[in-house]
């Protein structure tokens, strides 16, 4: 009946749940317990908690997370239950018996609030200064227990020192509640196992192997931590005021490429439900705010599948044709930093299998400083390039040493969402009340195409109807262009589609099944891998893999909080805004056409694009010194 | 240079310091077969000795009954209470009652594997114990079919602790069994029901099971002899502080903490702290109460201060070692533990005022109603019953000729 | 580390993992032998831990925090616990911490510069009736007395 959600996570961490039954129609398969004089019937082995949200009571937590498994330390969400002598946490506790539970007794109320006061009187920092301010569950449970004065104290000077090693994450640890969900977001959803709880008693904190810098170990970058911790203890490394100085350099001319998932999200941040695009809006803000020109990342995305599509035929010609053994099957994608250095890290002897493309963020940074450059007559060395990114991997991507092709550092800044908001908010603009407008030329409008690679499954549904075009010379054979088989949150999606009546210069493809793995989160990532390493992927040619959970749009640089609901919703504000565009293939994007005709005249994966928009990796290895 | 260990037993009682002849209640066990234990054990109304006081019978019932291929046996001998040492003598001197106490458990509710979770400083024991367990071995007490029993297989194998109090707490001793630190679990599930890697697992203390040989070979009727109405048997009580004969005593529950005074010889004494560190602290006026589940329950920890000490220093002794050893991971435990130390060190200071005193009861008894886990749940008593109790001493003395308890 | 020493420890920590098993359950004895075999568990060691264990290096790190008697950092050949708990606190530890530091010219938490005798304090040992008592390794000691233990400490290696 009882049994464990995940053994890979400490026990400790790991919810001891009930099973559900199946049917609850059955005997047993629903309890009728008392919430406060009302009977309600839930099934057997709900939570408290859960019983309670269902009958709109609201219960305050901090240590549980829709995301992660339970742990049941911050103790905030205590009710009592009738018999027992202890009060219970309602996160933890399954229903199992016809119980009688109180939510809002003297003892539960006075609990909570000790709890809060106690929290509190350890949490260095103020409100005002803190960039969670307004958006803290801490400090959104201290308004609603009416906290107005510290009632054990309040500490004065801080206890650890901010980690700011790493160019993504940065950690505050003064401002720590232990509520592990960092922890169980770095072990437990992603399986990178940075972060632990280190020491014991009072002593306790969350910390690194040996306490290091976070750029010291093998930390991924992907900020799902971020997104996740109820406070400020966590945040992204925010480049704002180097980006404000260039806007104000009249010298400088600062540009924006926006990636597709910020503009999904970026309403959140005004009070907007979750599911609505603002990408129009979003491009006058910008403008308004004084980027002189704003560029849309699903160029290069449309620019990514030409590049990495070209590149897994040419892998296929070479498996089948030449027979040549050593061409790395199935081909992996490359566009999230998070991922890339995950496989550095973990599977260094497999960075063949990635495609050498870089991202489009990359790519687009490389085009700007020197196809922009030399179409607007302006000297790279004067051009500062933003991302405005979904991502916190992003910001350390930029800053590696071999993302210099164009001569200069091809991004300069990466910028999350929840940073472009936090400026557009300073420069005075309330983003939903801006009108629409376009994005700038010469690269204009991108393709639909571009714009899913915001969700999982977006890169591999966009690579499959240009390649399945070039290889066959028809449209991929799905109502409106969805391939719904690429869709959709599992962990691990796997498919395949059926290459017939190929053209000419590809009829050695003539009857191949075109098969393809979709993974995201790392922890799928690393199951993914470990069927790579097993030798069952032999008959697999393409995988997309992204680091982040829900892909992109789920991304460490998003609006906080997250939810699987809320990464739904984003998905689907970006596949409807997908089906209205235009041009919804990227080898049909006119602006890609151009480019190939005019700057990259030797064509996909030529020499130039070679030295422009391909790159290579770095085997890193799990050790540490 | 030898240890200096000597024996620290000072008396012998009637029922757990009896007489007992290895192997007798196994021998019984397979006699009764496990309905009867079960039944014998229920009538004997044993409740745990490791300071919970959970009816034994109920939890062997509750883990005879899960159905599961894996059963587990732990015998909880991480003794780690400030003055509690009585396991230490019984894993020294009888280690015949407790390990004849996890085979007939084993026996009773069809667990194939024993393990004794032994405390890190008790290291110096594992020899002896080792070889106790071969003697076992080679007697056919333990392995395969034991005593000739068909199927009856049972194994005993001892884990070391690392210096972790809060291990001793059952689910915090699963987890440090299992590789992990020592934090408590969630409750429920139960490790009845979900224990040692996730199987039906019983977890006693040492006392508990060294109790059980007595109970089948003797009966239920002769241990419940002893006792009072609540708490049946004796128990054994280690007596530390201002007394002339410290050691561990077989006493009848119900014996008031008076007549233990006079026992243990202890003179001009001001405060009896029942029950370790988590425990509470009697004054004078109490010291008619008896030592009995309903009444001052405790572990067997019991420790005598006489007049020329600082209460209040105790109170800070305890409130450092809750800091120290508190798993850190729920809130109440983790920074309550260190706002009543705070506590303490404000009144030693002077700097305090009532309101503050009385908002830091309320917060131990949000603390004891909240954390997660024993520990949390019983370090104000030490806080809220000395300030409560030598209320005198504490705020209205000028505390001259109080001899500290620290240099 | 020398390359030699750190073949050496591979080979030991392969050697005690064939030993208890990779599952999880054997790390904490793992790391109790390694502790007692190294006086210490260094940064390589919880690493090769990790590997052969098929987890992260933090747990490894996470696990050895939690208890008193692993440390990462290099402890002196013997390690001396006194308790400090109520009632050794009342049968006289102060006297005896004070004649021990005072000996041994170093202060609790610290190492001898030969790597003797590292000093610590630790929680009741169950010996509260035989106070003051200190854990030498694995030996108790009890009834102490400053020069007693002043002796005790002078005669171990
Ligand atoms: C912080 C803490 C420490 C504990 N330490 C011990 C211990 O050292 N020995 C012990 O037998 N029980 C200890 N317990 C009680 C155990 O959790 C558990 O109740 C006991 O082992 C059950 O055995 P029993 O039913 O035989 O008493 C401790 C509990 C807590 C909360
Ligand atoms: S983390 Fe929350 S409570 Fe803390 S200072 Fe920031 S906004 Fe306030
Ligand atoms: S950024 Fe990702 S890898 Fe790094 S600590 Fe956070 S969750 Fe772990
Ligand atoms: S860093 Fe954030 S998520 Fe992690 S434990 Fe602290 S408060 Fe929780
Ligand atoms: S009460 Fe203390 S020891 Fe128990 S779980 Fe909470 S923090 Fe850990
Ligand atoms: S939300 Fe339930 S204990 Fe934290
Ligand atoms: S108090 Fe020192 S051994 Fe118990």
């Amino acid at each position: 009946m009882l049994k464990r959600e995940n053994i890979r996570i400490p026990v400790s961490q790991q919810a001891l749940i009930v099973e559900k039954p199946i049917d609850t129609t059955t005997i047993g398969g629903t309890v009728t317990i008392q919430i406060n004089e009302k009977k309600v019937s839930v099934p057997f082995g709900t939570t408290i908690l859960d019983a309670c949200k269902e009958n709109q009571i609201h219960i305050p937590t901090l240590c549980h997370h829709p995301d992660l498994c339970i742990a049941g330390v911050c103790r905030i969400c205590v009710v009592e239950v009738e018999g027992l002598r202890t009060l219970q946490t309602s996160c933890s506790f399954p229903v199992t018996s016809p119980i009688k539970i109180h939510t809002s007794t003297e003892k539960v109320r006075k609990a909570r609030r000790h709890i809060i006061d106690l929290l509190l009187s350890e949490h260095y920092g103020e409100c005002y200064s803190c960039f969670r301010n307004g958006n803290c569950e801490l400090q959104s449970l201290a308004k609603e227990y009416g906290v107005d004065g510290y009632s054990f104290g309040h500490i004065l000077e801080p206890k650890y020192k901010v980690d700011k090693s790493s160019a993504a994450v940065i950690r505050d640890m003064n401002k720590c509640i232990l509520c592990k969900r960092c922890v169980r977001t770095c072990i437990d959803l992603q399986e990178v196992g940075v972060l632990e709880a280190i020491n014991r008693g009072h002593e306790t904190h969350v910390g690194t192997f040996l306490d290091k810098p976070l750029a010291d170990v093998i930390c991924i970058n992907c900020g799902q931590c971020i997104n996740r911790c109820p406070t400020a203890a966590l945040r992204a490394n925010d480049p704002s005021d180097e980006i404000w100085n260039a806007i104000d350099d009249p010298k400088k001319h600062v540009v924006i490429q926006t990636a597709p998932s910020p503009r999904a999200a970026i309403g959140e941040e005004f009070g907007i439900e979750p599911g609505h695009s603002f990408t129009g809006e979003l491009n006058t803000a910008l403008r308004r705010i004084g980027f002189d020109k704003v560029f849309d990342t699903n160029f290069t995305a449309d620019l990514t599948i030409m590049e990495e599509g070209t590149e897994l035929l040419r892998r296929l010609k070479k498996a089948v044709v030449e027979k040549d053994s050593s061409v790395k099957l199935p081909q992996f994608t490359s566009c999230s930093p998070g991922w890339i250095k995950f496989i550095e890290h973990f599977y260094p002897e497999y960075l063949d299998y990635l495609s050498s493309a870089k991202s489009p963020q990359q790519m687009f940074g490389a085009v700007i400083k020197t196809f922009y450059a030399k179409e607007s007559k302006i000297d790279p060395a004067d051009i500062i390039t933003v991302a405005l990114m979904p991502c916190a991997a992003k910001k350390f991507e930029c800053n590696r040493p071999e993302m210099n092709s164009s001569g200069f550092k091809d991004v300069d800044y990466g910028l999350t969402t929840r940073e472009m908001a936090k400026m557009i908010r300073e420069a005075g603009i309330h983003l939903p009340e801006m009108p629409k407008s376009n994005f700038d030329e010469p690269f204009g409008n991108a393709s639909g195409a571009g714009l899913i690679f915001g969700a999982t499954g977006g890169v591999m549904e966009a690579a499959l109807r240009t390649v399945y075009e070039l290889v066959t010379g028809r449209e991929v054979p799905f109502e409106n262009l969805r391939i719904e088989s690429c869709r959709g949150f599992e962990g691990i999606k796997q498919a395949s589609i059926k290459l017939e009546n190929c053209v000419e210069s590809y009829n050695f493809l003539e009857g191949v099944e075109l098969k393809f793995i979709v993974a995201h989160g790392t922890a799928n990532a690393k199951k993914v891998m470990e069927m790579l390493q097993r030798g069952e992927l032999s008959d697999v040619h393409f995988v997309e893999i992204m680091a982040c959970p829900g892909g992109c749009l789920g991304g460490g640089g998003q609006p906080i909080p997250t939810s699987e609901e809320i990464r739904r919703k984003r998905a689907q504000a970006i596949y409807e805004e997908e089906e209205g565009l235009p041009v919804r293939k990227s080898h049909e994007n006119v602006h890609i056409k151009y480019i190939y005709e005019n700057f990259l005249t030797d064509g996909p994966c030529g020499e130039l694009s070679h030295k422009l928009l391909h790159t290579h990796y770095t085997k890193r290895g799990k050790y540490i010194s | 240079m030898e240890t200096t260990l000597k024996t620290s037993k000072k008396r012998t009682g009637p029922v757990l310091f009896s007489n007992y002849q290895q192997a007798d209640g196994i021998k019984k066990a397979i006699e009764l077969g496990r309905e009867n234990i079960l039944l014998e054990l229920k009538n004997s109304g044993l409740k745990g000795r490791g300071g919970a006081g959970f009816s034994t019978a109920t939890k062997w019932m509750l883990s005879a009954a899960a159905n599961a291929e894996k059963k587990f046996i732990v015998c909880n001998a991480d003794e780690g209470e400030p003055g509690t040492f009585k396991d230490r003598v019984l894993l020294l001197e009888y280690p015949e009652l407790v390990f004849d106490g996890m085979v007939i458990a084993g026996f009773t509710i069809g667990a194939k594997t024993g393990i004794v979770y032994l405390r890190g400083e008790y290291e110096y024991m594992l020899p002896s114990l080792e070889g106790f367990l071969n003697n076992m071995k080679e007697e056919n007490l333990l392995g395969k079919n034991i005593l000739e029993k068909e199927g009856f297989d049972f194994d005993i194998n001892i884990r070391l602790g690392s210096g972790a109090y809060v291990c001793g707490e059952e689910t915090a001793l699963i987890e440090s069994l299992e590789g992990y630190r020592g934090e408590p679990r969630n409750r429920p599930p139960f490790p009845v029901n979900t224990g040692y890697l996730g199987y039906p697992t019983i977890v006693n203390n040492v006392e508990t099971l060294a109790s059980i040989p007595h109970i089948i070979y003797k009966g239920g009727e002769w241990f419940k002899k002893n006792g009072t109405d609540k708490s049946k048997g004796s128990k054994l009580f280690s007596v530390s502080g201002d007394c002339r004969k410290p050691g561990v005593y077989e006493l009848q529950w119900g014996t008031k903490i008076n007549e233990l005074l006079d026992i243990v010889e202890a003179k001009n004494c001001k405060a009896v702290q029942v029950g370790g560190a988590s425990g509470v602290c009697l004054p004078k006026s109490q010291f008619n109460r008896s030592l009995a589940y309903e009444d001052a329950v405790t572990g067997g920890s019991i420790i005598i201060f006489d007049e020329s000490r600082n209460m209040l220093k105790i109170l800070k002794n305890f409130m450092e070692f809750f800091v120290e050893e508190s798993c850190g991971q729920c809130t109440p435990c983790r920074v309550g533990n260190t706002k009543l130390l705070e506590g303490v060190e404000n009144i030693e200071k002077g700097e305090y005022t009532f309101s503050y005193i009385n908002k830091l009861k309320e917060l131990g008894k949000t603390m004891q109603a909240a954390s997660k886990c024993g520990l949390g749940q019983s370090s104000p008593n030490s806080f809220i019953s000395i300030l409560d109790n030598f209320k005198e001493e504490i705020f209205y003395s000028n505390r001259k000729g109080i001899k500290n308890v620290k240099a | 580390m020398l390359v030699v020493e750190k073949n050496n420890l591979s080979y030991e920590i392969e050697r005690m993992i064939k030993e208890y098993g990779n599952d999880r359950q054997s790390l904490l004895q793992i790391l109790q032998a390694i502790q007692k075999k190294y006086k210490h568990i260094s940064d390589f060691a919880q690493q090769e831990i990790a590997r052969l264990m098929n987890i992260h290096p933090v747990e490894v790190y996470s696990v050895i925090s939690f208890y008193s008697f692993l440390s990462t950092e290099p402890k002196g050949r013997n390690i001396v616990r006194l308790c400090k708990t109520i009632a050794c606190d009342m049968a006289g530890k102060d006297a005896v911490e004070i004649a021990v530091k005072r000996e041994l010219g170093i202060s609790f938490g610290e190492t001898t510069n030969d790597q003797r005798i590292s000093l610590e304090y630790t929680n009741c040992l169950g010996m509260c009736n035989e106070g003051p008592a200190m854990l030498i390794n694995e030996k108790v000691y009890t009834h102490l007395d400053p020069e007693m233990a002043v002796n005790i400490l002078n005669e171990i290696k």
